[in-house]
């Protein structure tokens, strides 16, 4: 490979942009007399010397920050589509594909067609921020090795052009026998404002806050981290995510665990008007609290349920055990659990007593006082007609229709009865003896329990850490170099930083107040332009 | 106390309406007599004072809010766009002592006072918590984002400043015409606080019946009625100047809730914007923006695009670490989720994308000064759109929706 040689004598590769040695610039476009292009300091990177196999291409087009800005680009773009509309799982419907169409025209069917409505599982969606993944990898191997070396590897003794050629430069004529009490000034005044200070025969190389030049590197790091706890999901039984709803008193399984959740008690509770911390103009309650006594069972070796863990859960207060979160996510108050039936017999104007369905599981026949029998017929808890055929639409009893068939030794065949919802159709019964009559709904409080695992909460966590880490690094410090060389009765002072110039400057014209110099490093009012 | 409280935000709004007048005085006052440079490092340290003040006072007024209700006021509109305000003043204090650029004051402080009279329009009382909000994570999450903006905005006033300074006299060019639409639009944001505290202070009420999804809903204005909502039956309309309105009714893809409603607010907004610039026009027989050019005419380019950027690189940590960390960590507790794609969500990564995207084209040089200066215009426009259209129109999970 054919290598660069600078007048110093040193050989660069190719794709050098300032000596490595010296600091020169090199590249003829370089020497335009504009501020020198200091990134990298300079030094040629694997992007730009290897471009022959295909592996190269690749390195090649995902360590380019054009790039990388192309792809945040293109996600903040599609990020942007997917909030036109809402996102299934915030439709209030489980038929996105009526919903769409109905609700928002033209518009919403297409959005539906395109699978918008699904965008962020979308597969080019995830491969847009693998990669961003992949371009965060790439890009950071590509820069951090060049610049470790070039800072690591820094002479002192800059090439005039270079200091000459730093956005902050100035110089300041310098006689020989004044040459070494200058030069230990700007020591000495440098060193107190925490620089780092070097000299190698007639130069000086002060130094401050390097180590915010890893700040972006540690930033992709903990970016990498992140998707990688994101990407760790994937794995069977690192992320689950179930949801039930359990009735006060009931026991249900938790699928995909070994453990069992009961709902000792659901409680809602609204503020108290004397509570309201100001008069409102609408007086709507407003709730407070949602609440679930919660116990959690494990079953053991022998099928037996134990408990293992009790806690109240309230909505931002999840209750943990051994990594598996439950959240209160849903309440419904008072739905029906059992009812209350006062069967009597129309013709002694008696009670024969009440019967007591549950509707989450009914027995089959019910016995009450002179031999009298109730059995069900047929039973649909969440009672519709399908065209001229009863049916259920679902197994919660929101609309629990009967139809009941009475026996007693008084009747010469049994006679049957509908009750739908609790009411009694009067014109299919009329001709019955016994009555059937409603006399209590009994009612529970329902919650919504949500049961995740998250495994690589951990790990996704300490990726935002770190990103934070990298950004407090990057921004808050900042990498300050001052060369300053004496030759031939001059000196010359050149500065270089990679944010926060204004800071710099002030920091330099302090410093050289303090060498008994009134240099001004600021550029002048008005200037610039342009 | 509540009283109390309300005097305390008042006397807010007119600390910082102060601080803006004396800040324009030092860079646009008459020569005096001890000099300009002594006029405007006067003028310039009372500005700084009634700011402070002004945001002592905000912080008493916070202070007193809490004591009432027993949370910190970041639960609905009113309460984190004050607050937003609060760190728009607290972030240029603080840059205002990295860079003392007073003509800075002269465009933050207005800013800070239109934030908190936008905050003004939205119910003010105070509500109790309801149970998805009763956790100190959102408080911190809501509190950090809000401080993350509030350096972000002032690095678009300074970015607007180096247009205006960039631009200068020269009317011929496209950056001109964006720069004026952008005063136009600034415009119609006050014309919209205008309109609300006009037609609130008369009372101003119109109730229009309509079908929605299934169930007949009564939608209230507060503005007269230029659209009126799809198929709808006007209840009660009171005249307006004689006119009874409305001209035409919603698109049919309008249909949400109070949509027709908000339609009417944007369109009296812009009416009245509009309205505010021709006079303005009128008035000053140029641009808008050659009115503020004197005040910035003094002023280094390169130094202005590097406030900008530097508030940026404040705002931008904060951000990610109040709008993405701390959002996700909330999420985690309240939704059993860390991430769920829900629109305020995804309008944080959308802005935080945003300023990634402008960090990184600031590293290659051609994107620095002019370009980079309308960016931080564009990430402004991305906050407010989250604040308003996301908030107002499409509102997600976040309850702020009034
Ligand atoms: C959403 C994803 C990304 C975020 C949030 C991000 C964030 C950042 C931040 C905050 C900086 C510091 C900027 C500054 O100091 O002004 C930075 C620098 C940088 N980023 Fe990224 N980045 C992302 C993706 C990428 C990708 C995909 C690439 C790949 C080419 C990339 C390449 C770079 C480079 C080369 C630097 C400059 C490093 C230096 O100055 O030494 N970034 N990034």
């Amino acid at each position: 490979m054919e290598n660069t040689k600078c007048e110093c004598g040193h050989n660069n590769p190719v794709g050098t942009i300032l000596c490595e040695y010296c600091g020169k610039p090199l590249d003829e476009s370089e020497s335009s007399g504009q501020p020198l292009e200091m990134r990298y300091e300079g030094k040629a990177r694997r992007s730009q010397t290897q471009n022959t196999t295909w592996f190269d291409r690749v390195w090649n087009f995902f360590s380019s920050v054009k790039v990388a800005v192309y792809l945040i680009l293109i996600t903040l773009l599609a990020s942007v589509l997917g909030t036109l509309l809402p996102q299934e799982q915030y439709i209030p419907s489980n038929r996105p594909d009526a919903y769409y169409p109905q609700k928002y025209g033209t518009i919403g069917d297409i959005y539906y067609q395109l699978g918008l409505h699904r965008m962020y599982e979308s597969w080019w969606f995830i491969t847009l921020l693998s990669m961003i993944g992949i371009s965060l990898v790439v890009c950071s191997l590509d820069r951090v090795i060049p610049l470790y070396q070039a800072l690591k590897n820094q002479r002192v003794e800059k090439n005039i052009s270079f200091i000459l050629r730093q956005r902050i430069h100035q110089t300041v004529s310098t006689k020989e026998k004044e040459k070494e009490s200058a030069l230990d000034k700007w020591m000495k005044v440098l060193q107190k404002k925490g620089y780092r200070v070097r000299r190698e025969g007639d130069s000086l190389l002060a130094e401050k806050g390097r180590f915010s030049r890893w700040g972006p590197y540690v930033i992709h790091i903990g970016l990498i981290l992140f998707l990688f706890g994101v990407l760790l999901r994937l794995l069977p039984g690192w992320a689950m995510d179930e949801f039930v709803y359990v009735r006060e008193g009931q026991i249900k399984k938790i699928p995909e665990t070994p453990f069992y959740v009961k709902n000792v008690k659901a409680d809602i509770e609204l503020y108290d008007p004397q509570e309201m911390p100001q008069k409102l103009e609408e007086q709507t309650p407003v709730v407070k609290k949602y609440e679930t006594d919660t116990i959690l069972y494990e079953k053991n070796a022998s099928g037996r349920l134990k408990p293992v863990h009790r806690d109240a859960i309230v909505v931002n207060q999840p209750m943990e055990y051994k990594g598996l979160l439950l959240y209160q996510a849903d309440f419904q108050p008072n739905q029906a659990e059992a009812i209350r039936l006062g069967v009597k017999d129309k013709k002694t104007k008696k009670k024969l007593g009440s019967i007591r369905i549950d509707l989450y599981d009914p027995k089959p026949t019910y016995a009450l006082k002179n031999g009298v029998t109730v059995r069900i017929l047929d039973y649909f808890p969440d009672f519709i007609m399908d065209g001229n055929r009863p049916t259920t639409k679902s197994e919660n009893p929101n609309r629990p229709a009967f139809i009941f068939e009475v026996d007693s030794p008084k009747l010469d065949e049994p006679e049957k009865s509908w009750m739908i919802a609790g009411t009694n159709l009067d014109d299919l019964n009329r001709k019955n003896r016994y009555t059937m009559d409603l006399e209590k709904i009994e009612t529970v409080n329902v919650s919504g329990l949500k049961f995740r695992t998250e495994k690589s909460l951990p790990v996704i966590l300490f990726g935002g850490v770190v990103a934070m880490i990298g950004l407090v690094m990057g921004f808050f410090w900042f990498h300050r170099r001052v060369w300053i060389r004496w030759a031939e009765d001059q000196l010359y002072i050149g500065a270089h930083t990679n944010k926060n110039w204004y800071g710099i400057r002030r920091e330099l014209e302090q410093v050289s107040k303090e060498c008994g110099l009134h240099l001004s490093f600021t550029p002048e009012e008005g200037q610039g332009n342009q | 106390m509540v009283h109390l409280m309300e005097y305390l935000l008042f006397g807010t709004f007119i600390l910082y309406v102060i601080s803006s007048v004396a800040f324009v005085t030092a860079i646009t006052g008459k020569k005096s007599r001890d000099g300009e440079k002594v006029h405007l490092a006067r003028w310039g340290k009372r500005g700084l004072f009634f700011a402070s003040a002004g945001a002592v006072l905000q912080v008493a007024f916070t202070v007193t809010r809490i004591l009432i209700s027993g949370f910190f006021p970041t639960s609905n509109m009113f309460e984190f766009t004050a607050f937003l305000c609060f760190a728009i003043v607290v972030a240029f204090i603080v840059i205002y002592f990295m860079y003392r650029t007073v003509t800075l004051g002269a465009f933050v402080m207005p800013l800070a006072v239109i934030m908190l009279a936008y905050a003004a329009v939205f119910p003010r009382e105070v509500k109790p918590l309801i149970p998805a909000l009763q956790s100190y994570w959102l408080h911190i999450h809501v509190t950090t984002v809000a401080l993350g903006e509030g350096a972000l905005a002032v690095g678009f006033v300074a970015g607007l400043i180096y247009l205006i300074r960039y631009v200068g006299l020269d009317r011929n060019s496209r950056t001109a015409t964006m720069l004026e639409v952008c005063m136009v639009v600034v415009l119609m944001f006050v014309g919209f606080i205008l309109a609300s505290f006009a037609f609130g202070a008369v009372g101003y009420q119109a109730s229009f019946q309509h079908v929605f999804e299934g169930q007949t809903v009564v939608q209230k204005y507060d503005m007269p009625p230029i659209v009126a909502p799809i198929d709808s039956q006007a209840l009660q309309v009171q005249p307006f100047l004689g006119w009874r309105g409305p001209l035409f009714e919603a698109p049919s893809w309008m249909q949400g809730e109070k949509a027709a409603s908000k339609f009417n607010s944007v369109l009296w907004s812009a009416l009245t914007g509009l309205l505010l610039y021709g006079v303005l026009r009128l008035l000053i027989r140029k641009r808008v923006y050659e009115l503020l050019y004197p005040m910035v005419k003094h002023l280094d380019l390169e130094t202005v695009d590097e406030i900008s950027y530097r508030a940026i690189a404040i705002g931008y940590p904060i951000f990610t670490l109040g709008g993405l960390v701390f959002a996700m960590i909330w999420a985690h507790e309240a939704w059993g989720r860390f991430w769920g794609w829900d629109p305020k969500e995804t309008w944080a990564l959308i802005t935080w994308l945003f300023y990634s995207a402008y960090l990184h084209l600031r590293l290659s040089r051609g994107w620095q000064g002019l370009k980079s200066a309308w960016m931080s215009v564009g990430g402004f426009i991305v906050i407010m759109l989250n604040l308003i259209m996301i908030n107002l129109v499409i509102a997600g999970l976040h309850s702020y929706a009034s």
